[in-house]
């Protein structure tokens, strides 16, 4: 075969290498969200009460502990679960009892949610229980908010910040 | 589709070097991050624009090259046996390759870097591993640290150098690898590159905003193919799919594991310790150690079973595979237990017995090289070998001076596509006379020819065959060149 078309040959190939990468290094587009659509990102960890209250150590039973594991409580492990609720527009979307992490449920609750909601005004309305008690929540926020095209609305929970924050 | 371990490795310094200069100007913080790629990209766009782009398209090369380097193993069934250990050192860098480029998309902190880092925390933090889920360090952006950009900017300079020590162990049990692809090759690659970076140069997409979720996103599909499946794909079917891909292509060695030949065996009464075998081999099988037995000679070949392939490559490096001899037993240094060198001759006597006229050939036959059922005639002769570079070129000889054939073609794998690695280029340079044992002078060169043309070259094959012998000297040359043979032959004898 003459050089020639042996190079041209060449070069065609290269070529074809170049378009191929260049393109498909960021093209075809992925529509990952749909169009007119926001979304609610439900996203906390928080420790619930423990399941069995502390109890407090007389002085004697201190006195009995070795001096570096002295402490005024003698408390258990583990915790109970988180109960959450997430009411959209007076509509439940999202109820759930949330278990505590870790080998003996010792860890913190967590929740992780991505809803998706359509633009415009919604009423958010996030409760949480974290204690004992057998109905009722002991933290709830409602917002009225509006949703804009691929807004992003972040619900965080920090009890030392007063309950859930909307960011 | 050759030099593929090459070119990774030309892409590899490429990235690295880009890499290096990029990272100069690089901000680590959440809010600089995206503007001092921009900075590359527009202002400087002459020298760290081009940098980037290169490093972006390097990276996406290496993915393809990787790719095709294991699919092509993998057909040419160059995984089981003992090249297991190149194979499985092969998986965890393929792994880090794909983690390195990831988290680097992620360093940019544009719109795909957040969807990067977004799908990426959620499907790890559907393993139980975490003590709070990592995703929701992107729940908003004032929940965005620099810090994550520092971890993120480590581990995509520590990735890629654990990846080349993998490198380092995968070419372990590979002797004289190549890792730097011919110069016309690097060169039209880098061309290919600085092309593209020039012309189509890699941009950011718009900065992440963490308090919108992205629309579109420009996927690198040589990274990110899998990214939409992670995210519509429950977790436990993705993490399934993963774990047992990984497990797989780990254990595709031994599933089944290959019925291989037995390895090659030394014969110490038979071996000078010259060291050709273990300079030829092409899988760092043999080890030269000092003498066990009596002889005066230094050192002796070990074997090792669990890396030879048993290409008999070492055989045919053996001054003492030699088909002349026949007072004593044809038994070389070292040879295959299931495919010896006295077979061989015996295979090359056989074929010859056949032929007839004045254009008799030989076609010595890589095991992998083309199918030459029904080449055989009453012109040609055929005899196999495990790998061409197991034919000892005193073989060449032997078939010319014994009158066994007029012509003597040598076939096999394609040329730089050797099955057994090395065994056409230590053929070639035989022949040519530049590496032991060579082919003798004596030999006339017309009379030999070579055909790398690959399992599927039969068709090629018959038109080389053909013209070949019409181009075979006339008988008289050869008669001429016997003559001479037999002075030389004569004065040999007369010098001992």
């Amino acid at each position: 075969m003459p050089d020639i078309f042996r190079y041209a040959g060449q070069f065609l190939f290269f070529a074809i290498i170049a378009v191929f990468v260049g393109y498909f290094s960021n093209q075809p587009v992925y529509r990952q969200f749909p169009d007119g659509m926001a979304q609610i990102k439900l996203g906390f960890a928080h420790g619930a009460s423990r399941k069995v209250d502390c109890r407090k150590l007389t002085a004697k039973e201190i006195a009995k502990l070795p001096a570096n594991q002295r402490r005024p409580n003698n408390c258990t492990r583990e915790r109970i679960p988180l109960y959450i609720q997430l009411i959209l527009d007076g509509k439940v979307i999202y109820d759930e009892l949330l278990v505590a992490t870790g080998l003996f449920n010792d860890g913190p609750g967590q929740v992780y949610k991505k809803i998706t909601v359509p633009v415009g005004t919604h009423t958010i309305t996030v409760r949480l229980r974290d204690t004992k008690r057998s109905s009722g929540f002991d933290y709830e926020t409602t917002r009225q908010m509006v949703f804009e095209p691929n807004q992003n609305i972040a619900i965080d929970f920090k009890a030392d910040a007063g309950g859930f924050l909307f960011r | 589709m050759l030099n593929l371990g090459a070119l990774g490795f030309f892409f590899y310094w490429i990235i690295t070097v880009s890499g290096i200069y990029v990272y100069i100007f690089f901000d680590t913080g959440v809010t600089n991050a995206y503007a001092s790629i921009e900075y590359m990209t527009h202002e400087q766009w002459y020298l760290a624009g081009i940098m980037r782009s290169l490093h972006r398209y390097a990276s996406d090369l290496l993915v393809i090259v990787v790719m095709i380097h294991m699919l092509r193993e993998f057909a040419r069934d160059r995984y089981r046996g003992a090249r297991w250990f190149s194979w499985v050192t092969g998986v965890p860098v393929m792994v880090m390759i794909f983690a390195a480029g990831i988290s680097g998309y992620w360093l940019v902190w544009d719109m795909l870097a957040q969807y990067v880092a977004i799908v990426s925390t959620e499907w790890f933090d559907l393993l139980p591993i975490f003590g709070e889920p990592i995703a929701r360090n992107f729940l908003s952006p004032d929940a965005l640290e620099s810090r994550f950009f520092t971890l993120m900017i480590f581990m995509h300079i520590a990735i890629p150098l654990i990846a080349l020590a993998i490198l380092w162990m995968h070419l372990q049990r590979v002797s004289k690898p190549v890792i730097n692809p011919p110069r016309g090759l690097a060169i039209s690659v880098f061309a290919l590159l600085m092309a593209l970076s020039l012309f189509y140069p890699a941009y950011s997409q718009p900065p992440a905003d963490l308090a919108k979720v992205p629309g579109n996103v420009g996927l690198d599909w040589f990274y990110l193919p899998l990214y939409p499946l992670l995210e519509t794909l429950p977790g436990s079917v993705t993490w399934g799919m993963g774990i047992c891909f990984l497990v797989i292509l780990i254990a595709i060695p031994w599933l089944p594991p290959l019925k291989q030949a037995r390895p090659a065996v030394v014969d110490l009464e038979n071996c000078n310790g010259c060291g050709r075998c273990f300079d030829d081999c092409p899988y760092d099988a043999i080890d030269m150690v000092g003498r066990s037995d009596s002889r005066v000679f230094e050192r002796e070949p070990v074997v090792d079973p669990n890396k030879c392939v048993a290409c008999g490559i070492c055989a045919g490096a053996c001054p003492t595979s030699m088909p002349f001899r026949k007072m004593s037993k044809l038994s070389p240094g070292i040879d295959l237990p299931d495919s010896t060198i006295a077979s061989l001759r015996d295979q090359t006597e056989l074929a010859a017995r056949g032929l007839v006229g004045s254009r008799r050939i030989m076609v010595f036959n890589c095991g992998h090289g083309p199918d030459l059922t029904g080449i055989s005639s009453n012109t040609v002769g055929v005899v196999s070998l495990v790998c061409i570079g197991q034919l000892p070129p005193a073989f060449i000889d032997y078939v010319l001076s014994r009158d066994l054939a007029d012509g003597v073609m040598l076939t096999g794998c394609l040329e730089n596509s050797c099955d057994s690695r090395l065994g056409i280029k230590w053929t070639i340079d035989r022949l040519a006379g530049q590496r032991d044992p060579h082919l003798r002078g004596r030999v006339e060169r017309a009379r030999v020819e070579t055909f790398w043309a690959g399992s599927t070259g039969k068709a090629q094959l018959g038109a080389a065959l053909k013209k070949f012998s019409d181009g075979l000297p006339a008988a008289a040359s050869r008669s001429n060149s016997k003559t001479e043979q037999t002075h030389t032959a004569s004065k040999g004898k007369m010098d001992a």
